[in-house]
């Protein structure tokens, strides 16, 4: 079993839209994949309609009282699951602290479910928390949505940092430029530039296009309602590259 | 969505099918259909054994066709599914011949050594529906399944919808089977799909068995009881002379040949109940039925038990044994062929038509012995006998003397089988097990005393058919041969070692005492057939 983090320390990068169509297209691919929506705003658990609730909490989740098993919840989709957000995940960093070793946490959570899924992805909330940490001890890799501004990969590099700085676990980083608006030649060149100097860049990118915004009206996956539209596309290469890179 | 082992399994309660429509009116207004996909046809083949082994389990097996690779699906007595790939296959087939898989495992231990051969045959429409919450998100899928029925008979059967949940949504989904059932007239208790196929042929499943179930009255004329089970005895042999003929699997010869011996203690130790022209004409007749199976059988003993010989070599290899094998196997398809020409000729034909209508035409005189005598007065005879001839058995009385003892052995077991009926279930149990351990032993002693003339015969044949060859046989395998013969040997010095302690745990007063219980049970309402049903007073002839 792989673990996958979306991540970023700023918010609106377009983490949640990967981890809903990586999640969906590694499914396509025949693996069994979980969604853990970590963020209480809960956009991953809307796009797959599913109602952001789990019994007991945030706090029973964490603190084990519950298994997290009677919490998954089977998308439309064959072989992919979603364990739902709950609004009580925005004080997960103070159930966090109340554990021994937080940091590890999520990984003992999640060791479990090892027989059920070959990958689950981790949506994150952005910011630099408690739960970030926990997450970064599980992840094997993180997948990071970078919008291609010069501020983006300061943020990068801090993350990076942050990483080489921490104990235990550290997983791959994999950075990819999303958002990605074609009229503006900074994001082109950043773009295009950016992957043949760095290895922790991807190839592959993700363009800003409408029919990405529309995820919100469909409630689905880009390639579930659009399967041969470029935004789709664009997302199989994100995912091909990602699997050959980190599974 | 992953798996939801405990999916609900619904069916029209009546002829009337039930439509998408239906099925959306009786979730509304708290649930939604989603976009139905097109309906495929699937063809559904039922398997089971010529023995019902897998009906009698409570599996339901289906092999299943259609535009998705066919695949093997497998339903417990619990209604759990289990399915594997299973590519192209033609029925009869061996389960040694199945593809690996999940339902491959659980029907080997059931089905052992018999074949799966086609018990109906349907043709199903199938679609998937969702049903979506107030969100539209997809909570449970129903699957609608419209089986026509094409073999044994036309018929089509209710239709069958199997709710599964959404992982997560198992609250949601009960309740959609509780508003099919409550409002599209559905039903939770469906019969197995199987059954309702035969129930239109006007058939059953577990029709056959090889056991004597005939149901006799300890009170009804001795002749009439006879008739009745020499009748049974008479449908199964047939009803096995299709699958020998066309070598479906070792057991329908066995069971032929099972009916035969029957057939013929009954004529030799009851066939004074009837009229003496019948013994005397049909006696023969069998014995040249059974000898005419007989080699095919040995081969088939053979043939079956030969991985485990093979294993059991320690000097040898089983390569070196090969060529032995490939003998068995060349000799069997002779045999085989024999015996298929001896059930197919005029004289077979005529002696099954003239022994039904020997046994059809008798007439029951209204008086005479009555069944529970008959059966006390044999049984007891039999029962001294192998006493008798037991005791006086030592180690080292030839064996011929252990062969006879096994044939008064079998007379008895059929004796006690054909009578079962009669006796009280629990009484009847422990005598068998009595002399099942006895019958054991001298069966081991004879079986291997066979092999090891058999094992000679085979080399020698096996010699004067390559005499003129280029290719003899190889000098390892007659080895080989030689090794077997010596754990042949071995084994039936064993069972000789074995039958002192066997012999006297038959002839215990113990085991005497719960045979006399027996034979007195006959005539008493413990027993399993109607008491009484004779002639007032009966019983004291």
């Amino acid at each position: 079993m792989k673990i996958l983090a979306t991540y970023n320390i700023k918010g609106g990068v377009g983490k949640t839209s990967t981890a809903v169509n990586l999640s969906y297209l590694a499914a396509q691919d025949g693996l069994r994949v979980l969604l853990w929506d970590l963020d209480p705003q809960a956009a991953a658990s809307y796009l797959f309609r599913i109602r952001p609730r789990v019994k007991g909490g945030g706090k029973a989740l964490i603190k084990g009282s519950r298994e997290i098993d009677d919490s998954i919840k089977g998308t439309d989709f064959a072989d992919l699951d979603l364990l739902p957000a709950d609004f009580t995940y925005r004080n997960l960093d103070l159930v966090l602290g109340a554990t021994k070793k937080p940091t590890r946490r999520i990984a003992r959570l999640l060791a479990p479910l090892s027989d059920q899924y070959d990958v689950i992805f981790l949506d994150c909330p952005p910011g630099i928390s408690l739960l970030s940490e926990s997450v970064l001890q599980a992840a094997d890799s993180l997948l990071v949505p970078l919008i291609p501004t010069i501020l983006s990969l300061r943020t990068l590099d801090q993350l990076t940092d942050f990483i080489s700085s921490s104990d235990g676990q550290r997983p791959q980083v994999l950075a990819f430029f999303s958002m990605i608006d074609q009229r503006k030649t900074l994001h082109r060149e950043i773009a295009e530039r950016l992957p043949a100097e760095r290895g922790d860049v991807a190839a592959a990118s993700i363009p800003a296009l409408s029919q990405i915004e529309r995820m919100s009206v469909e409630r689905a996956p880009v390639a579930a309602f659009a399967p041969h539209s470029r935004a789709a596309q664009s997302y199989q290469a994100l995912w091909a590259e990602v699997r050959d890179r980190t599974l | 969505m992953q798996p939801f082992s405990s999916d609900v399994l619904l069916a029209a309660d009546g002829p009337g099918q039930p439509g998408e429509e239906d099925v959306a009116a009786a979730l509304a207004p708290r649930f939604a259909l989603g976009a139905a996909g097109r309906a495929r046809t699937v063809r559904r083949t039922w398997l089971d054994t010529f023995d019902w082994r897998l009906h009698r389990a409570g599996l339901t097996l289906e092999y299943v066709t259609g535009p998705r690779p066919a695949e093997l699906v497998l339903a417990t007595a619990a209604g759990n599914l289990v399915s594997q790939p299973a590519g192209r296959m033609s029925w009869p087939a061996l389960v040694q011949d199945l593809p690996p898989g999940p339902v491959t495992a659980a029907v080997r231990p059931v089905a052992g050594i018999r074949a799966l051969l086609p018990a109906a045959r349907a043709t199903s429409a199938v679609q998937d529906l969702r049903v979506l919450n107030p969100d539209t998100k997809t909570i449970a899928w129903i699957r609608a399944d419209r089986t026509t029925v094409n073999h044994p008979a036309p018929a089509r059967l209710p239709a069958r919808f199997q709710v599964t949940a959404v992982r997560g949504y198992q609250p949601q989904a009960q309740r959609v089977s509780e508003l099919l059932c409550a409002a599209a007239g559905l039903n939770g208790h469906p019969d197995r799909p199987l059954d309702a196929a035969l129930a239109a042929a006007g058939q059953r499943a577990e029709a056959y068995s090889n056991k004597i179930s005939v149901q006799l009255s300890p009170g009804m004329p001795a002749r009439a009881a006879l008739q009745a089970v020499l009748l049974q005895l008479l449908d199964t042999l047939e009803a096995n002379v299709p699958g020998t003929i066309r070598d479906i699997d070792t057991e329908f010869l066995h069971d032929l040949r099972v009916s035969v011996r029957r057939t013929r203690s009954a004529l030799k130790l009851a066939g004074e109940v009837l009229p003496a022209r019948l013994p005397a004409r049909f006696r023969p007749e069998f014995k040249w039925l059974g000898d005419l199976t007989t080699p095919t059988r040995d081969l088939d003993v053979y043939l079956l038990n030969y991985g485990d010989m093979a294993e059991a070599l320690v000097s040898a290899t089983p390569a070196e044994l090969e060529p032995f094998h490939v003998h068995l196997a060349r000799r069997r398809v002779l045999e085989q062929r024999a015996l298929a020409r001896g059930l197919r000729s005029a004289h077979f034909s005529q002696l099954a038509r003239e022994w039904r209508g020997a046994l059809t035409g008798l007439t029951v005189p209204r008086t005479g012995e009555r069944a529970a005598d008959l059966a006390t007065r044999r049984l007891r005879r039999a029962h001294r006998r192998v006493l008798r001839e037991g005791r006086v058995i030592s180690a080292g009385s030839p064996a011929e003397q252990l062969h006879d003892l096994r044939k008064r052995c079998k007379e008895l077991r059929y004796l006690l089988e054909i009578f079962a009926s009669l006796f009280d279930p629990q009484a009847y149990q422990r005598t068998l097990k009595d002399l099942k351990g006895l019958q054991d032993c001298l069966g081991e002693f004879q079986d291997r005393q066979v092999q090891q003339q058999e094992l000679r015969e085979f080399a020698a044949q096996m010699m004067a058919d390559r005499a003129l060859s280029a290719d003899p046989v190889p000098v390892t395998a007659l080895l080989a041969m030689g090794e077997l013969a010596g754990g042949i040997g071995r084994a039936q010095q064993q069972a000789r070692d074995e039958f002192a302690e066997r012999f006297g745990e038959f002839a215990s007063p113990a085991s005497n005492r719960r045979f006399l219980d027996l034979t007195e049970s006959t005539g008493q309402s413990g027993g399993r057939g109607e008491p009484g049903g004779g002639r007032p007073g009966g019983g004291g002839e």
